[in-house]
């Protein structure tokens, strides 16, 4: 193994020389399904993030064009209220999004500081910090982040009101912001238990391995050793599961948006968007269909994607 | 085998407890208090109502009272916005929500299966792309687009069918189609996966070389190990068809356990809320186990494992 790239290339002991993610990114390329996922993904964001700006006020009430069909004033027509239904998806979708990408940041970020610690330290410590996990792992998870979801987003209209008060912010953007950060973390704090795992039994392999015994011999200092040299090297299995968590965070935040314990207005969410589109779907199918496809396809290319990049990477430990 | 149940139910008991220890707190952190109603109640009442549920208690008190009881009596106190024992609560919806997810369940296996045995049988036909496609998108497609869906535009055109309501046993079809879904696409996949890990084994040439029938082979030397990751799935993904019932009956509005807790987080009702949590655990403990001791049986290397611990 060569040392001057200690950052990846030594997860597998196959092929010296090329690096784990190139080798990777040569059998993505030939997956057509996972290229056209990341297409897919990334034209959602660019809509969802660039050209929402340029799109009608998702807000702006209209009662006399209400549920109009797709024309050229609004493209896939008007809701209930005679809200753009277009640019409702679009802004939607930011917090759909941010929810499942940030959710899992946190949980990824806990997951592997966690499942490291663990399996660094091995013996007793690792006994009793994996009990706690076998025991968090038989915990409804749903029920959970409800009820921590309901204290959270509290706390946060507290701090809505302290920040407008305070420090004289705009009270609509305080709100946005406030209004999805407990959702960020219910649902982040309970999603990292899969993670710790796999990342507990790559360090405990990679622990073993020369280069960690030549870190030490060089003098460095065991939490350096951890965080500079086995964490980076535990990357691959981590990107597999965290692409996999993303629509599972984005689909547990609808279900939660849906049991009107999500996202509030003026903030709106696909899932709050689908429930609307459910009161109306006998008269006005598109206000459910609409988000609902866009929702889906989204997911889709989530899961092809992870699906992928778990086939291209080629890590077993992390196969269902 | 028999240390190996004990030493699970004695886990599941710390499971049940930590369980208690978290939904209790998180309770107790909830904002609002449970006697708010839209009359305006003078505080002595509401001084009043506390008392009788134990609610003025020292925390302490009130985080030990309540196992005790539990332990001692059988109660599960008395629901603050019901004013009926949770107990009494529970045992007349469970049975609802128990055949509504068993009936998913059992649509889950016969839809999934067959479809993760086929596609494995058929690796990288047509056959398997198409029904590797038709799982994701049971994964990707949520039940409240999949339930309205179905109530348009099969209830209402099909005579029997109701498009919301719970009596007759044909009303059962509906959500637990919607609730089996997805539980169905993801053993479609696990069935898949493990049938294909199996079939490329040794044994498996061998017993062809031998000249055993397709379907024989199958049935016989196939199926015992391929089902594994499936049957491991089916205890924890009983959890998810109970969680999922949150949503399945609001939509058909089945009288279940999950309404019972949405409403309990949202009336700040902390015994109904405790209660169902805890029996809910209690089953998905019960389901882990069963599906742990199937595997057991199954597969000889996995006994021999949790006997060495």
């Amino acid at each position: 193994m060569p040392e001057k790239q200690p950052m990846t290339n030594q997860i597998t002991d196959t092929e010296a020389g090329t690096s784990l993610w190139k080798d990777a990114w040569l059998r993505m390329r030939k997956n057509k399904i996972a290229l056209a996922s990341i297409m897919v993904f990334t034209v959602t964001c660019f809509f969802c993030f660039v050209i929402a700006w340029f799109c009608k006020d998702p807000n702006q009430v209209n009662l006399v064009n209400k549920f109009s069909g797709p024309g050229s004033e609004h493209w896939i027509g008007t809701d209930a209220l005679g809200r753009d239904l277009f640019s409702r998806i679009l802004y939607g979708g930011q917090v759909s999004i941010l929810v499942g990408l940030i959710a899992t940041a946190v949980s990824v970020t806990i997951g592997i500081i966690y499942g490291a610690l663990a399996g660094f330290f091995g013996g007793k410590v690792d006994a009793i910090m994996m009990r706690i996990v076998d025991t968090l792992f038989s915990i409804p998870f749903l029920m959970i982040v409800i009820v921590l979801q309901a204290v959270l987003s509290e706390w946060s209209r507290e701090t809505s009101a302290w920040i407008v008060n305070n420090l004289n912010w705009d009270k609509g953007f305080t709100d946005r912001i406030t209004n999805v950060l407990p959702l960020f973390f219910a649902l982040g704090l309970l999603g990292w238990l899969t993670l710790a795992r796999i990342v507990r039994a790559q360090v405990l392999s990679l622990k073993e391995r020369e280069f960690v015994e030549a870190a030490t011999s060089l003098g460095l200092s065991k939490l350096t050793v951890l965080f500079r040299h086995i964490i980076p090297n535990t990357l691959g299995p981590t990107v597999i599961y965290a692409t996999l968590t993303v629509p599972g965070f984005i689909m547990y935040e609808a279900t939660l948006s849906y049991l009107g314990l999500g996202v509030e207005s003026p903030n709106s969410s696909w899932g709050i968007l689908i429930k609307e589109g459910a009161n109306y779907l006998e008269t006005n199918p598109q206000l459910l269909i609409f988000p609902g496809i866009i929702f889906s396809i989204t997911l889709f290319a989530l899961n092809f994607l992870g699906d992928g990049l778990r086939d291209a990477l080629d890590v077993r430990a992390s196969k269902d | 085998m028999i240390r190996f149940i004990i030493n699970r139910l004695l886990q599941g008991l710390l499971v049940l407890f930590a369980l208690y220890t978290i939904t209790f707190f998180l309770a107790k952190a909830m904002p609002g208090e449970p006697f708010t109603t839209e009359k305006n109640i003078s505080e002595e009442a509401k001084a009043y109502q506390r008392a009788l549920y134990g609610l003025d208690k020292s925390m302490l008190e009130q985080y030990l009272r309540y196992p005790i009881n539990i332990v001692t009596e059988g109660s599960f106190a008395v629901s603050t916005s019901k004013g009926r024992p949770v107990r009494d609560i529970i045992a007349q919806s469970f049975p609802n929500s128990l055949i509504l997810g068993l009936s998913a369940l059992g649509i889950a296996i016969c839809i999934g299966v067959p479809l993760g045995v086929i596609s494995a049988m058929r690796k990288n036909s047509w056959v398997d792309w198409g029904s590797m496609s038709i799982a994701m998108i049971g994964i990707c497609v949520p039940a409240f687009t999949v339930g309205p869906l179905l109530q348009i535009y099969i209830a209402a055109h099909l005579p029997g069918l109701k498009v919301a309501g719970w009596g007759s046993p044909i009303d059962i079809i509906l959500p637990a189609l919607t609730l089996g879904l997805t539980t169905a696409a993801y053993l479609a996949r696990l069935t898949r996966g493990g049938m294909l890990e199996i079939l490329s084994q040794d044994f498996i040439r061998t017993a062809r070389a031998k000249g055993v029938p397709s379907n024989k082979l199958i049935t016989r030397h196939a199926l015992r190990g391929g089902l594994l990751p499936a049957i491991a799935f089916i205890g924890p993904s009983f959890a998810a068809l109970i969680s999922g019932s949150f949503i399945v009956e609001t939509i058909f509005q089945v009288p279940g356990m999950g309404q019972h807790f949405v409403n309990a987080v949202i009336a700040r009702d902390e015994f109904l809320l405790l209660g169902v949590a805890l029996f809910f655990g209690f089953l998905i403990v019960i389901m882990n186990l069963a599906a742990d001791i199937l595997t057991g049986i199954l597969d000889p290397r996995v006994r021999l494992d949790s006997n060495q611990k």
